[in-house]
């Protein structure tokens, strides 16, 4: 079977007079549903390693498979496309349009997207919201939320085109333990019951020992993986 | 709503007073090029019109363009041979063979001659002495090259055959000579000749340099003055179509020899002077756009920098750099639509205003108040001209935001 994701030899330089070596020597495959987290030391390239497998930024040798597809020689447009489509980010900061209600953010890749009438967005985005706790704030705007609800609605837009992926770089580091609790859940939840793949950038052990499997980066390579694959 | 547009809109509303700036700053631009646009073209089609109204289309004259070639420089065509201390031959004044010619002309379809001799002349009215060009014409074949008639505000053409010594004066003429109709004045001629004649006519065309300085009076009366029987000078021809006047004279011209100029030729002078008056008005008006556009290329500049993070998100999103171009420039184009609207609102509000006012005003053209010419190519101008510098102004802008890198600008937020 051919893995959701896969990274063969990822290699990320930056260049300058003074070339910095993000990432090397990635190899892993991630299968659908799988819940990972990618830990290590701050400035090991675990945010680098994210942008690459969400095709934000293309390696500069190896390759990342989606869905068997080679992605490194695609144009920005189709990288766009693919984003759009199949992943979904969530950050550490919640990145929201502040002149948009929480509803119209939801809605905003649909709208990208254009697959679906307005109406039909707008019943999909009430039912995510509904999911995750967030119908009483629906019409708010993200200054009028509190931290968590706020990254709550991120999740709820990185939602919005049903993704495969999920890919979150420390999404709880703004967070109570409460509410980095609760968007663990929500990360869980996903994976298990919607067989949505989540990759998630934490370096809360507390929280990485709720995933099947944790990615330790040290230096830009991968030091080690706690649970092997289960393929 | 298409969502670039909408989060265009957004941008602008967080914004209210820039924005207001710069659509006001287009506004200006707009509405002053078609206030002066009406005020200028006014006063050119204005004078053209009635240029070629009460002026023949065509004049030969009895001159030449350049002198003859010597018959040596005829020998030598390529300037072996150089001539010098010519002096040219005194050669006897008028137009040969007139009748023959005009009779020729006249049996063309698309134009009408009349033989004129024009002449400097003084006119001498109680202590004044006056200079003034005296046109002899044949009232007949002047009716058909001129609207003299039309223009007449005392007496009439007739009156030039009833009286003795009749004479048409224009009206800053008679001004100046202080003569009034009925009034007789001794008119003296370079021949020495001096005829008492009588004022039978005033004539106003509202072009000052033909009504300070003309006068009209019998063919054979001039020729009288002037001691030169049965001679004419000047070929006044009126056409069906006036714009063929430049080519009409040019062939006219290359087949008498004689100099024949259009009207055109005849009021360059004014004529180059509006060309300067429009360079003057379209460079006004670009100056008052290009600082409207610099309004504009700020403010999406500004707002550029302000949203680079909701830049990144979108682009995270799956936006495309095509997307995020479209917000900005649609933000350039917003301002320049809404500023054209309004600038076309306070351009006809201008020319209204322009229109109402009475003043005398004496140019090359008298008139009471601004000659004000409407046309809705004036707004169109304006308008196409605003609207492109304004997306102009927000292209850069809008092309450095699509290209920004998303990763470069979550990095710098985390
Ligand atoms: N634009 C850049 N220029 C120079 N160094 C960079 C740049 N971006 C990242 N780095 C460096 O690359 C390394 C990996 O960064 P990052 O992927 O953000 O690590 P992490 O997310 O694990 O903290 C860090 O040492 C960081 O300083
Ligand atoms: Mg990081």
């Amino acid at each position: 079977m051919t893995p959701l994701l896969e990274a063969r030899g990822v290699m990320r330089v930056l260049p300058g007079p003074v070339p910095v070596t993000l990432v090397r020597d990635i190899h892993f495959s991630v299968q659908p549903g799988e819940f990972i987290a990618i830990t290590g030391p701050s400035g090991s390239g675990k945010s680098s390693l994210l942008y690459l497998l969400g095709l934000l930024d293309v390696p500069t040798s190896g390759s990342i498979y989606l869905e068997g597809r080679e992605t490194s020689k695609l144009g920005r447009n189709e990288l766009a496309e693919l984003r759009l489509k199949k992943l979904g980010f969530v950050f550490q900061f919640h990145f929201l349009l502040p002149e948009f209600s929480v509803l119209e953010n939801v809605m905003l890749p649909m709208r990208k997207l254009g697959a679906r009438s307005d109406s039909l967005m707008r019943a999909r985005a009430a039912e995510i919201l509904d999911e995750l706790g967030l119908t009483p704030e629906a019409r708010k705007t993200p200054d009028q939320l509190s931290g968590g609800q706020r990254q709550r609605v991120a999740i709820a837009r990185a939602l919005a085109n049903d993704p495969l992926i999920i890919l979150a770089d420390e999404p709880t580091g703004n967070l109570d333990t409460k509410n980095g609790r609760i968007v663990f859940d929500i990360f869980k939840r996903l994976a298990e019951q919607n067989r949505q793949t989540v990759i998630t950038v934490t370096h809360d052990p507390h929280l990485s020992e709720h995933t099947q499997r944790q990615i330790h980066l040290v230096d830009g390579s991968i030091a080690g993986t706690e649970h092997p694959a289960l393929v | 709503m298409w969502l670039p547009l909408e989060i265009a809109l957004t941008h602008l509303r967080n914004r209210k007073r820039q924005t207001l700036v710069s659509v006001l700053g287009v506004a200006m631009g707009v509405g002053f090029f078609i206030a002066m646009a009406a005020l200028m073209q006014g006063f050119h089609v204005y004078f053209v019109s009635k240029v070629i109204d009460v002026w023949p289309h065509v004049v030969i004259k009895d001159e030449y363009r350049s002198a003859p070639l010597q018959p040596a420089q005829r020998l030598f065509s390529d300037g072996v041979v150089m001539l010098r201390g010519l002096k040219p031959r005194d050669e006897l004044r008028g137009i040969k063979d007139a009748a023959t010619e005009i009779a020729a002309l006249n049996r063309r379809s698309d134009l009408t001659a009349a033989p004129t001799l024009r002449a400097q002349v003084f006119l001498r009215y109680g202590s004044k002495d006056v200079s003034a060009t005296l046109v002899g014409i044949e009232p007949e074949q002047e009716r058909r090259v001129s609207h003299l008639e039309n223009d007449l505000i005392a007496g009439n053409l007739n009156a030039l055959h009833t009286a003795a010594n009749g004479i048409i004066l224009g009206d800053g003429v008679a001004k100046k000579a202080g003569a009034v109709m009925n009034d007789t004045l001794s008119v003296t001629s370079p021949a020495g000749v001096i005829l008492k004649m009588k004022v039978v006519g005033i004539f106003r065309t509202g072009i000052t340099p033909i009504d300070n300085l003309e006068s009209y009076a019998l063919l054979k009366k001039v020729q009288i003055l002037q001691d030169r029987p049965n001679v004419i000078n000047q070929i006044r021809i009126r056409l069906s179509d006036v714009n063929q006047a430049h080519s009409i004279a040019k062939s006219i011209e290359a087949r008498l020899g004689y100099r024949t100029e259009s009207w055109e030729e005849t009021y360059e002078n004014i004529l180059s002077i509006f060309v300067i008056q429009n360079g003057i008005m379209y460079s006004t008006v670009s100056a008052i756009l290009i600082v409207a556009a610099f309004g504009i290329f700020n403010i999406i500049s500004t707002v550029v920098h302000e949203k680079t993070r909701d830049i990144g998100i979108l682009k995270s999103i799956g936006f495309e750099e095509r997307d995020i171009r479209h917000i900005f420039l649609i933000e350039g184009l917003l301002v320049g639509l809404v500023g054209t609207l309004l600038g076309w609102a306070l351009g006809y509000g201008l020319t209204r205003m322009l229109g109402a006012i009475r003043i005398h005003n004496e140019g090359f053209i008298t008139a009471e108040g601004f000659i004000l010419h409407y046309t809705i190519i004036h707004y169109l101008i304006a308008g196409g001209f605003a609207i492109l510098s304004a997306t102009f102004a927000a292209w850069l802008p809008a092309r450095k935001a699509a290209r920004l890198n998303p990763v470069d600008i979550i990095r710098g937020a985390a």
